[in-house]
């Protein structure tokens, strides 16, 4: 079967090549290419903190980090999102064990404190918007509300993600593709949270320094 | 054999599947390996805040610095404990992919602010500072 042609037939016939296709199980590369999904879109929140580098300190006569940020507010959204990212990490140890109802009690749970962390960030952005503090304030609050609004876009698509994958586990249960997706699902909401350390770090907590 | 079984062994009735792609089928962890982690990010959390909101290290660049410290430790224990990175996934693609863009963000974020601290203080007359424009 697997014989390159016009080999002479004396002997074991060299292989050059596999004429039979070997297998390619569905998904079996699926985790590695969003790996390299999220390390792209780390590029993204990479090139937004340079920007934010740069562009933190230029206030133009306008409101600074310690007029503006309340850090109880920021810790006690840090805590959400840490919250969410072990309940997801108990979500995958219950998928683990084919635990369905299990699984969708855990992805709720998630999601709740997904939707707790997206309002504080909102309330935090609607305040500071009322008190005259807008994108177009100044560069440092440009380079603001696009780091920090690019992150939050991406935990309410994540959110978003979550429902449908739940709708996805109550209508097909915990079969293999659901299971690959919600593997995903993992890696991209823990990697949000790695990219709210460095939020909180260097946006916050160093703006209250400065 | 190992208690932990990968959900492509569990499935794995086909024997295409389990061929050649049992690095692929990455462990998910344990109860365990996530307390560890949680707790460690709590701590690593609280303290650069309450460095932050009490001042008691008095210079401001070292808690700059200091919080900088506990940012990097952090990320590399959400890496460990709840991205389970290591050498072995993907046969080491994830990590030869994660290296590479550390070296790209490393690039990025260190050459925008060198270059660009530089713009600001040779270019830019200290006499048109923006605090004292009306």
């Amino acid at each position: 079967m697997t014989q390159a042609s016009g080999t002479p037939a004396s002997g074991e016939a060299p292989v050059f090549y596999e004429v039979d296709e070997h297998p390619h199980p569905e998904g079996h590369s699926t985790m590695l290419g969003f790996w390299i999904y999220l390390m792209s879109d780390c590029l993204i929140f990479a090139v937004l903190f340079a920007t934010f580098g740069v562009l933190g300190g230029s206030y133009a006569a306008g409101p600074g980090p310690k007029d503006l940020f309340d850090l109880e507010l920021v810790a006690l959204n840090t805590s959400m999102l840490l919250f969410s990212s072990i309940t997801y990490g108990f979500a995958m140890l219950a998928m683990e064990k084919d635990r369905v109802k299990v699984t969708q009690l855990w992805l709720v749970v998630t999601a709740v404190f997904g939707l707790a962390f997206l309002s504080i960030e909102l309330y935090e952005f609607h305040h500071m918007i009322a008190e005259g503090a807008t994108p177009q304030r100044s560069a440092f609050l440009s380079a603001f509300f696009t780091l920090v609004g690019t992150h939050g876009l991406h935990v309410t698509f994540g959110l978003i993600w979550l429902v449908t994958l739940m709708v996805q586990v109550g209508q097909r249960g915990l079969v293999v593709a659901n299971k690959r997706r919600l593997m995903c699902l993992s890696m991209f909401w823990h990697f949000l949270d790695v990219v709210w350390i460095g939020v909180f770090t260097f946006v916050y907590l160093m703006g209250m320094l400065r | 054999m190992s208690a932990h079984t990968t959900p492509a062994a569990d499935h794995g009735h086909d024997h295409a599947h389990a061929h050649g792609h049992d690095d692929h089928a990455e462990p998910h962890g344990s109860l365990r390996g996530y307390m560890i982690g949680f707790v460690l990010s709590v701590i690593l959390t609280a303290i650069p805040f309450w460095l932050v909101m009490s001042g008691v290290l008095g210079s401001t660049t070292a808690t700059a610095l200091a919080i900088m410290g506990f940012a990097v430790v952090q990320i590399v224990v959400h890496m460990i404990y709840f991205l389970h990175m290591n050498f072995r996934t993907e046969g080491g693609w994830s990590m030869l992919a994660l290296g590479f863009t550390l070296i790209l963000v490393v690039i990025t974020l260190a050459g925008s602010l060198w270059v660009m601290y530089h713009l600001n203080t040779n270019m830019m007359p200290s006499v048109h500072d923006m605090r004292q424009m009306p």
